[in-house]
């Protein structure tokens, strides 16, 4: 995986709450053996209409949107399935960040995996950044920070293995597997 | 070591690294189950880096999520009709081949949803980690085992070293006393307790479902319950084991025999949560007046008492938009709506108990003219008990579709949906958007009302039929 070291874009604003993982990708498209293209298929049923068209009103369809890095939208993001099709979906379309003021914990977990950040603010944060569409902030996973352009600036929590891994590139698998001896000891050990 | 909960003594007996400030714990994983749809890619992994699947005796597969429900499709005699979905199986064929995994495949008399079958075997027993790239995967909390849902990239970690990176979570006590009036079951008790604590309320922890009334469940009420602690947002949920599960689990075909049962038995006994101990949060609910429940926007923590009326909110643009969806106003009354389509079935409502409960109010009686009702078992298993017991023929007089087992209406993605703008009262565990369906409306409820819905053709009140 490639270092992740700052995010630095334009916002794109969906402010409902609890959007689940059937929305951000429908189940119908998991009949996928694969991780790409899933971007076509982002938000598919608030993106296309009926007919296949896009749907002019969903801020993904409009000008402002195009470029934007991260997405701002509201309470529990990502809630419902595990499929970890939604940040392939994310990742695939451009979006390298979510900022929300919760966001569910797999999502989160399969997000982190994938190199696409998930970032929880404050309320008071997150009503500037729905105040604000198209607003540029950066992004700096090293210091944990997000700075809005108005200069104000906020730490954000983040599971500190996770940063450490996107920080410099590294794959999860390889640590766990660097415990295998670990584990052999720990299954030989057990007595049931 | 002091007084510990049931989930810290579960937790710490996997710790194979404990975490610390810099890295999660590797935690040891007893059981994975996978299924078509969540392991391609996983195994691509696997293939790319030249790795083998390191304990395929800890590793069971499925079929269910894209499989038909047709007698037709599913045997064979015409083909798949979701060209991808036939793919996706057939790569689930190879792949567990290629790796040594056993797989249920879809001919086996085995086979089912994920989270039914690895009960009824006996494989998910007390005091294990069990893991699926499925959020339900919660259901297995039922014996007293941390089980939780992940991404397919950690399935991939588990195929490689049989362990996950994960953070403690915090525990969360959810105490529950009274005995349920006729008529409310299970699902209705799990929907109050959503509506509670709200679909974000169990974020970051681990449910334990405790009292007098999760010790009066079975073991199928008890899966209904910890099947939808997703639904909370909870990483997982639990119930403590207890002769109710034991009586279960003995004799199963993959449960512990003979003196090994016993040593299993002493062992299982231990895990409790001990008096005193600590939790990070609590809530207490009275099940003794509670009604049965119906969802009636587009989340899991839209619900209310079947008697009841649509909350009214103003000034909330999300609530809109959910009851914009659903075609419904604040303050209407949900008793004698309309409906399409029933669908009893799926992780949360498809065992045998659930079929049971449907069947008593449908015995005698037909489906209202123009309803659809499709009853889907859980496993082939109760597929087979059912029908032996009667129950499909009752379903079938009613003027049921009775199927193949599978995930079917509760995901939309194997050829059974609901049409737009329909109205689905459904026994599964999500009223997202599009869930069942592009634009379908979708009311979560118990099998026993999903029933007398049916019968009625509109949202009825199972205590009328009982």
């Amino acid at each position: 995986m490639e270092p992740l070291e700052r995010v630095h874009s334009k916002t794109v604003v969906i402010a409902s709450t609890n959007i689940d993982t059937d929305q951000i990708i429908p189940a119908r498209f998991l009949t996928t053996t694969t991780k790409d293209g899933l971007g076509r298929q982002l938000f598919a049923d608030w993106r296309y209409l009926a007919d296949g068209a896009p749907n002019p009103a969903f801020i993904l369809n409009r000008p402002e949107a195009a470029g934007c890095q991260v997405l701002v939208a509201g309470r529990n993001f990502g809630c419902g399935s595990s499929r970890e099709h939604a940040p392939w979906a994310l990742l695939d379309f451009g979006i390298r960040a979510v900022i929300s003021t919760e966001i569910a914990d797999i999502f989160k977990s399969n997000a982190l995996k994938n190199g696409l950040l998930p970032i929880t603010v404050s309320d008071a944060t997150a009503r500037w950044l729905f105040a604000n569409p198209g607003a540029e902030v950066d992004i700096d996973l090293a210091a944990a920070r997000l700075t809005l352009p108005n200069g104000a600036a906020t730490t954000f929590p983040i599971e500190a293995f996770a940063r450490h891994c996107l920080l410099h590139g590294i794959d999860e698998l390889g640590y766990l597997r660097s415990k295998l001896d670990l584990i052999e000891s720990y299954e030989a050990a057990r007595r049931w | 070591m002091g007084t510990r909960t049931l989930f810290d003594k579960v937790w710490t007996a996997h710790e194979v690294v404990p975490e610390t400030a810099d890295t999660p714990a590797v935690l040891y994983i007893d059981l994975h189950l996978i299924h078509e749809v969540t392991s391609p890619q996983a195994f691509s992994v696997l293939k790319s880096l030249d790795l083998r699947v390191r304990r395929p005796d800890k590793t069971l597969a499925t079929m269910d999520h894209s499989t038909p429900t047709v007698t037709e499709q599913v045997f064979g005699k015409i083909p798949i009709k979701v060209d991808a979905a036939a793919k996706q199986v057939r790569q689930l064929e190879s792949n567990a081949a290629e790796f040594g995994v056993e797989l249920f495949d879809m001919l086996d008399a085995r086979r089912g949803i994920v989270h039914v079958i690895s009960p009824e075997l006996g494989s998910t027993q007390p005091g294990m980690t069990i893991v699926c790239g499925d959020s339900h995967t919660s259901t297995h909390g039922a014996f007293g085992a941390l089980a939780f849902g992940i991404g397919t990239t950690e399935v991939g970690h588990v195929f490689a070293t049989q362990c996950l990176l994960q953070r403690k979570p915090k525990t969360f006590a959810v105490n529950i006393e009274g005995e349920l009036r006729p008529g409310v079951t299970a699902k209705d008790l799990i929907l109050h307790i959503i509506g509670r604590i709200g679909v974000s309320g169990g974020t970051g922890h681990v449910l334990e479902y405790r009292g007098s009334t999760i010790r009066a469940l079975s073991m199928d009420e008890r899966m209904t319950i910890c099947n939808m602690s997703i639904e909370a947002g909870a990483r997982a949920g639990m119930i403590a084991p207890d002769e109710t599960t034991f009586e279960y689990l003995k004799d199963k075909p993959r449960a512990p025999q003979g003196a090994e049962w016993d040593a299993a038995v002493t062992r299982w006994r231990a895990l409790c949560t001990d008096p005193g101990a600590r939790f990070d949060a609590s809530v207490d609910i009275d099940a003794s007046t509670l009604e049965p429940m119906i969802t009636y926007g587009t989340n899991p923590g839209m619900v209310m008492p079947l008697g009841g009326a649509i909350p009214q909110v103003s000034g909330n643009a999300v609530y809109d938009q959910a009851l914009g969806y659903m075609g419904f106003h604040g303050g209407e009354v949900m008793l004698g709506k309309p409906i399409d389509v029933v669908f009893i079935g799926s992780c949360t409502n498809g065992r045998l108990e659930d079929l049971q409960a449907a069947a008593s109010i449908l015995k005698g009686r037909k489906v209202a003219p123009g309803v659809k009702l499709l009853i889907v078992p859980g496993s082939q298993q109760v597929k087979r008990d059912a029908e032996n017991l009667g129950l499909a023929q009752i379903f079938k007089d009613a003027g049921a579709d009775w199927r193949e087992s599978g995930c079917s209406m509760c995901l939309g993605m194997n050829g059974d949906t609901v049409g737009a703008g329909q109205y689905s009262v459904s026994t599964s565990n999500r009223n997202f958007e599009g869930r069942q369906g592009v634009g379908a409306r979708t009311l979560l409820v118990s099998p026993m009302t999903a029933a007398a819905t049916a019968v009625r053709g509109k949202i009825a009140d199972p205590r009328e039929l009982l």
